[in-house]
């Protein structure tokens, strides 16, 4: 059976979790679709701490029968599991994306030089039509 | 095609005492030829060396690393319509008066893309350190039974590609040690790859960007990409190329 105080203390710790990524989002220092999965984290693990018999029930489930709260441990290990897993694909995609626009940055502007030296030589060369020559 | 555009993609990172060179090298070897330099965010003066040597210069940034920078040459002559890419180091280890070895299959129609090997032939005298030849050896033979042809210089960056090779690589091409996967992307999109043996000089100035120590990473990396790659559909189908 869960200690009481175990189950309190995890769920304060939960609670100022989810406080704080709620926090977070409305200061606009964490978007929504990045928080969701701490938020996420955070009922999960809140759900699991008070309600102590079904933490109980599930340790028993997965074998674990002599100190139900380490599903604790085991289910918020997961959760950062999956959220660092989540931000590696994050990384690799703006990378992607930083690659992609650098490469179309010096493609432009190898474009537009090209295309000032082509008007600038179209102007030396004989008056522009429509334009009067000082 | 009786006369093709053709274009030269030289990426270059620090190279501000050998581009200048290789450029003028390339437009000696053959005037028809337009040459690209990829200045990899170099930083130095290698943009500009190779801009008064009379190349087109695309700037990156920042630094991208080979395949990023080489790709950025395949967009260039998409974006321009070439009809024929060749592409050489910008440290000057590819000479250009071995081009046509590369060239002529591509315009008699018998290849898509042709690489340079230093090893395809029994007299090969490249130098290179051991690790480096005992991950290219390893890359050549896993590269040969995945393509299901022989490749004995699968890390070449010697290569001469027509209009689908050109749009292919311009859509996707790997990152940091390109040329391995890029093999196997080429033969997956049923393009004709070919072999023809070259030589190559030793470098001019300038390291090698890959040293020894960083090799194993590249080899696991190579390794992972290759076999995930595998099970990877197709970036561009095949009739749209």
């Amino acid at each position: 059976m869960t200690p009481v105080r175990v189950s309190i203390a995890a769920s304060i710790a939960s609670i100022l979790l989810i406080l704080i990524v709620l926090e977070l989002i409305r200061s606009r220092r964490l978007r929504e679709r990045y928080a969701l999965l701490w938020l996420a984290t955070g009922v999960v693990l809140l759900v699991l701490s008070a309600w102590r018999g079904g933490l109980d029930t599930i340790a028993g489930w997965v074998g674990v029968t002599g100190y139900p709260p380490a599903v604790l441990f085991a289910v918020a290990t997961l959760f950062i599991l999956v959220v660092l897993l989540h931000y590696s694909t994050v990384l690799s995609r703006l990378s992607d994306q930083n690659a992609i626009l650098a490469q179309r940055l010096a493609l432009l502007e190898e474009q537009v030089r090209d295309q000032e030296a082509a008007a600038a030589a179209g102007e030396r060369g004989g008056a522009p039509a429509g334009r009067p020559t000082a | 095609m009786s006369d093709p555009r053709r274009i030269a993609i030289v990426p270059a990172y620090r190279e501000e005492r050998a581009i200048a060179g290789v450029v003028a090298e390339i437009r000696a070897f053959d005037p028809g030829l337009d040459v690209v330099v990829v200045d990899d965010g170099s930083g130095d003066g290698t943009a500009a060396a190779a801009r008064s040597a009379g190349a087109a210069v695309v700037r990156l940034p920042f630094n991208l690393g080979i395949g990023g920078a080489v790709q950025t040459g395949f967009k260039y002559a998409l974006a321009h319509g070439y009809d024929l890419a060749v592409r050489l180091d910008g440290d000057g280890q590819h000479d250009p008066t071995e081009l046509p070895k590369l060239i002529e299959p591509v315009l008699a129609g018998s290849a898509d893309i042709v690489v340079g090997s230093r090893f395809a032939q029994a007299d090969a005298d490249y130098r290179a350190p051991l690790a480096r030849r005992l991950g290219i050896g390893l890359f050549a033979r896993i590269v040969s039974l995945l393509v299901g042809q022989r490749v004995t210089d699968t890390t070449s960056g010697f290569q001469a590609l027509n209009r689908k090779g050109i749009a292919l690589f311009a859509a996707d091409y790997p990152h940091d040690y390109p040329e391995v996967e890029a093999t196997v992307m080429v033969v997956r999109h049923e393009l004709r790859l070919l072999e023809v043996p070259v030589r190559m000089r030793e470098r001019e100035h300038g390291r090698s960007s890959i040293t020894a120590v960083r090799s194993l990473y590249y080899v696991v990396k190579v390794l992972l990409a290759l076999f995930v790659g595998l099970f990877r559909r197709r970036v561009v189908p095949v009739d749209q190329l």
